[in-house]
């Protein structure tokens, strides 16, 4: 039995705050059967005091959504010098905003697809009209609709009809000021979880994520079987490959450390778009990179305890 | 934006961050705790072996005989036998459709009705037919119409569901001039009425009104609950029904449950016996009081101009409704966001037939939340609304995409 003792952040303020609850909840029963202590904290106005007072040994960070992803839970970790799990506050601010890693991205050679960033401002200054008309012209139909920051698809939609637009994107507003519109790409959905060892970041085998209702949507993702999955995923070897790849090259383009998880879709013609990269990805019973563990033949406690004793060598 | 999404905001609702205009949790911080620690020692103390045992499944004879005297106070005249102590007036719901409902069969109730009640209903595959309600309650010539309409299409309707006293979620009351029509007609179509009355007793000047059950003793199953005038986690309400109908109550509940707890009924029964219960009941009137006054004024100062609410005169609930074109469902993202939160109006509707109002309907509880917090809340809440409003105004359109059925946070939220 170690003697060390770890914090697992879960819950918060954000819209994902249940599917955090849970991850957390998961994480801390598989890190506690490889023989660590371990108590998950809801992050609030004690946590400062908590940290300081109980000083943990390390913390992992099983928050989604806001602050736990956007690099300020992180800001605070590396003030107090307290050994996390997951990637520095800086490259987190960067994955965080889509639009942002996306442009990073394609810099670097990745496909993804064609998108732009409306602010509520875009639309309220030039016209809810002539911008929507210039969308769908630019990028055509289906389009993808999401909140330009967050996950676990909240808020996020497919668009098919013109005239559905603005209703879809006043939805999307609700769940902050900007929208991300993106040119909606058909093919294979995966999920490519990323994990860090002695040799660097390695891809785990990709998980396709087939949704009986055709959009990957919040109720799919944690609904039990609402969703197929299929892990491996139904890909040629040599697309198997590409999008260890792609993943491996966005986790390391972005700065990302310890774990992250890329989901891309592959087009019929084999070509692997970059949708998203998550720095804290779900631990829930229906999500994705313990579902690639599995496949893996690994075992979600003995990696994250892995990862726990790499942040501790860090310091 | 679907069920489970709503759900997942509703988590947020939970930290004490959010302003939580959602739940309907009495406010506990006023019972007398320290007392009622030495009157739960003494009672394990003194009674254990029976407290801590199997009890009959109808319950305990002494809290059926108080509850005969908590009941008088609304002008019932029970007898004990008559009486079935249950898991919460939930259960009691859950019995009497489980007795008299079989998959298909019709339920009226009011538009809009108890989210919990139209769960049970919905869980037996009955059909709620919802019926006008007005500021006087239920409307006796719109209860008509529904009972002629429903059975013109050869549905068989089984009863009617009503919270005639501060209703959940309207917060209006059934004028006791519209009490003994009602009654009537349901007499007169061979329509039992369900009579749910959790907050009959929470009349903010202190009046009680007659209870349906009080008029009409062998066509109303009444049902009574502790949770609003003590303490909900003790889950012990009642059932009060005809002899025929008691009987087949019992036998359900006993395959349901054995037994209500006893324990639970004897701490009751030992609180109503040993402290002074209906100061205690004065004691929440007037903090619920004092809440429902900060909401209202906060409403009339800060709400903008369309938005209509009701003034309820007790209990725990305003039932607001938005200018035309905003959806209050689709506002709950931006809610959260801002720290505040509320049940939307769809939720409260157990049929998916309805008017586009229901969308524009939000249910704000004022139980809760100490009277800053109300303020701060509606203060919350009205920055929302005028962010709505411009995003409205932006794109020239309301009224958004919805999803059916009932959607609301889970008890426990405060």
């Amino acid at each position: 039995m170690s003697d060390r003792w770890i914090a697992v952040l879960a819950g918060g303020l954000s819209h994902e705050r249940d599917v955090s609850l849970r991850s957390g909840r998961r994480l801390a029963v598989a890190l506690k059967e490889t023989g660590l202590t371990v108590e998950v904290w809801d992050p609030d106005a004690a946590l400062l005091s908590k940290l300081e007072d109980h000083k943990p040994d390390a913390v992992v960070v099983a928050l989604h959504g806001g602050e736990g992803e956007n690099g300020a839970v992180q800001s605070i970790l590396e003030l107090l010098h307290v050994p996390f799990v997951g990637s520095s506050s800086r490259a987190c601010r960067l994955a965080w905003d889509k639009p942002a890693a996306k442009a990073e991205l394609k810099a670097a050679g990745l496909s993804t697809p064609d998108s732009v960033v409306l602010p509520h401002n875009t639309f309220r200054e030039l016209g809810a009209q002539n911008v929507l008309a210039a969308l769908v012209k630019q990028l055509g139909l289906p389009l993808m609709l999401k909140p330009h920051e967050g996950g676990s698809a909240l808020g996020a939609k497919v668009v098919h009809r013109e005239e559905d637009l603005p209703h879809a994107m006043m939805d999307v507003l609700a769940y902050g000021d900007t929208v991300l519109a993106e040119k909606y790409i058909s093919g294979v959905e995966v999920a490519v979880s990323v994990v860090e060892g002695p040799d660097g970041p390695r891809a785990l085998p990709s998980v396709e994520v087939v949704p009986q209702g055709g959009v990957y949507d919040y109720t799919a993702r944690y609904t039990a079987g609402l969703t197929d999955y299929h892990s491996p995923a139904r890909l040629t070897p040599e697309q198997e490959r590409q999008v260890g790849e792609l993943a491996v090259t966005a986790h390391r383009v972005l700065g990302l450390r310890d774990v992250s998880r890329t989901d891309a879709i592959v087009t019929p013609d084999g070509t692997p778009y970059f949708l998203e990269v998550n720095v804290s990805p779900g631990l829930t019973e229906t999500s994705l990179l313990p579902s690639a563990v599995e496949t893996a033949g690994g075992d979600l406690g003995e990696i994250y305890s892995g990862l726990i004793d790499r942040a501790i060598a860090r310091g | 934006m679907t069920a489970s999404e709503i759900r997942a905001l509703f988590a947020v609702a939970s930290r004490p961050e959010v302003v939580s205009l959602a739940g309907g949790m009495p406010y506990l911080a006023a019972l007398p705790l320290d007392s009622l620690a030495r009157d739960v020692h003494d009672l394990i103390a003194e009674q254990g072996q029976v407290a801590l045992q199997y009890g009959s499944a109808q319950g305990i004879e002494a809290l059926r005989e108080q509850i005969c005297e908590v009941m008088r106070l609304e002008g019932i005249q029970g007898h004990p036998d008559d009486i079935v102590c249950t898991v919460g007036s939930q259960s009691g719901l859950d019995l009497v459709t489980r007795v008299f409902c079989d998959p298909g069969d019709v339920i009226l109730a009011e538009s809009p009705s108890y989210v919990g009640a139209l769960g049970t209903f919905a869980s037996f595959q009955t059909e709620v037919v919802h019926v006008g309600m007005d500021d006087q309650g239920l409307q006796p010539e719109a209860l008509r119409q529904a009972i002629s309409a429903v059975r013109q299409q050869g549905k068989r309707i089984k009863f009617l569901y009503t919270i005639p006293n501060f209703q959940n979620p309207g917060g209006v009351t059934l004028a006791v001039s519209r009490r003994a029509e009602i009654l009537e007609i349901c007499r007169g179509a061979d329509i039992m009425v369900l009579e749910d009355n959790p907050y009959g007793l929470l009349g903010f000047d202190g009046q009680a009104y007659p209870a349906l059950r009080s008029m009409d003793a062998d066509n109303v199953v009444y049902l009574g609950s502790f949770s609003k005038t003590f303490a909900p986690g003790l889950r012990v309400g009642w059932a009060l029904a005809p002899h025929g109908v008691r009987e087949k109550l019992t036998l359900a509940a006993e395959s349901a449950t054995l037994c209500p707890p006893a324990f639970n009924q004897m701490i009751i029964s030992r609180y109503l016996a040993e402290h002074d219960w209906m100061g205690q009941i004065k004691t929440y009137r007037e903090c619920y009081r004092e809440r429902r006054d900060a909401m209202l004024s906060a409403l009339d100062e800060l709400m903008p101009a369309g938005c209509t609410w009701t003034r309820p005169d007790g209990g725990f609930y305003v039932w607001l409704t938005v200018p035309e074109g905003m959806d209050t469902k689709a506002m709950l993202p931006r809610a959260v966001t801002a720290r505040v939160a509320f049940v939307p109006g769809t939720a409260f509707y157990g049929s998916p037939l309805g008017g586009e109002e229901r969308h524009r309907q939000m249910r704000l509880s004022f139980c809760y939340p100490t009277p800053d917090r109300i303020r701060e809340g509606v203060h919350r809440l009205s920055g929302v609304f005028e962010a709505e409003l411009d995003l409205m105004q932006t794109f020239g359109t309301g009224g958004r995409s919805n999803t059916g059925g009932p959607q609301s946070p889970s008890p426990d939220l405060a």
